[in-house]
């Protein structure tokens, strides 16, 4: 029987890729942003299973303005990369030096 | 047991596409599968009763911003190949945090699962009525106690927008093109701009 662990596991896998996409992806801006999407959509998957589990819709109004954040937050990440690609010419995390922070 | 099909089926796809999103060589090939992850963890929500979110996953997500990760893809003309130069250099350290990180994980669950810590019973405010449908009970959530929630999130998206225009508007530059010049356009009368000609037989018209 299909339980919230089996959700709760399927979430934290998909967590842990997106976290090891961005280590693995050091270099590419795209994919860092795209695996940000997946880690907000394991922290998606997980409130709705538990609020099915609970039986309470909070999670699901939850979930829904996690989705609105993400929409948000891609857009501005790929209008951030145009313009640096326009003004450098290139997308490379290790030339992102400018600021010298 | 139709259930529990459904669930490994589906929870296989999303893992495996996104373990090729972070593995694929080529961007494009990466969002496509980000696609297909997204889609399955759409069929996941579905299973769950979450229809509404499922929907929505697969309308703002496949819609909206997959295709806006495609087009900037296709939009940027980078050497690809070059940017994986430190995908084997950084694998062994971010394989070591994501075990770590996994670990953690499972064992959080196992101990849920073993025995669970009573957080309060759930009081039952918001439960789905039986004889509703999920886009009901939903939107009857939405638009009533959590009201000022959903205006926050139009806020923020509509603040999303004009920051993404306002990032990526380039003025035109001067001279570069012709511009319309309303107040010119409105001046012109019909005697400057045409001209009554009555020419001879055989004759041609000079303007």
């Amino acid at each position: 029987m299909i339980g919230i662990e089996h959700y709760l596991t399927v979430g934290a896998i998909l967590f842990v890729l997106g976290v090891l996409g961005i280590f693995l992806n050091r270099k590419n801006v795209i994919v860092i942003l795209m695996a940000v999407e997946l880690i907000l959509l394991s922290v998606n998957l997980n409130l709705v299973a538990f609020s099915a589990f609970m039986q309470d819709l909070v999670g699901q109004v939850f979930a829904m303005l996690v989705l609105t954040v993400a929409a948000a937050e891609a857009a501005i990440g790929l209008a951030i990369l145009v313009i640096y690609f326009r003004t450098r010419g290139s997308i490379a995390v290790d030339d992102i030096n400018r600021m010298k922070g | 047991m139709i259930q529990a099909i459904a669930f490994y089926f589906f929870a296989t796809i999303v893992v495996a596409a996104a373990v090729m999103t972070i593995m694929a060589k080529n961007p494009v090939h990466s969002v496509l599968w980000l696609i297909m992850a997204f889609f399955n963890a759409a069929g996941l929500m579905v299973l769950v009763g979450a229809e509404f979110i499922a929907m929505l996953l697969v309308i703002v997500y496949v819609g909206a911003v997959a295709v806006l990760f495609l087009f900037v893809v296709m939009m940027l003309d980078i050497d690809f190949a070059a940017m994986r130069a430190g995908f084997s250099r950084n694998a062994p350290l971010g394989l070591v945090i994501a075990a770590i990180l996994l670990a953690e994980l499972l064992l959080a669950v196992g101990a849920y699962s073993a025995g669970g810590i009573t957080l309060g019973t759930p009081d039952g405010t918001a439960a789905q009525a039986a004889d509703t449908s999920n886009i009901a009970a939903l939107g009857g959530l939405l638009y009533g106690k959590y009201i000022l929630l959903f205006e926050i999130a139009g806020i923020i998206l509509l603040v999303a927008m004009i920051g993404a225009i306002v990032l990526t508007f380039q003025p035109p530059k001067p001279g570069a093109r012709a511009r319309q010049d309303v107040g010119k356009q409105i001046r012109r009368r019909p005697e400057d701009a045409t001209v009554m000609k009555n020419p001879e037989v055989g004759q041609g018209v000079e303007l």
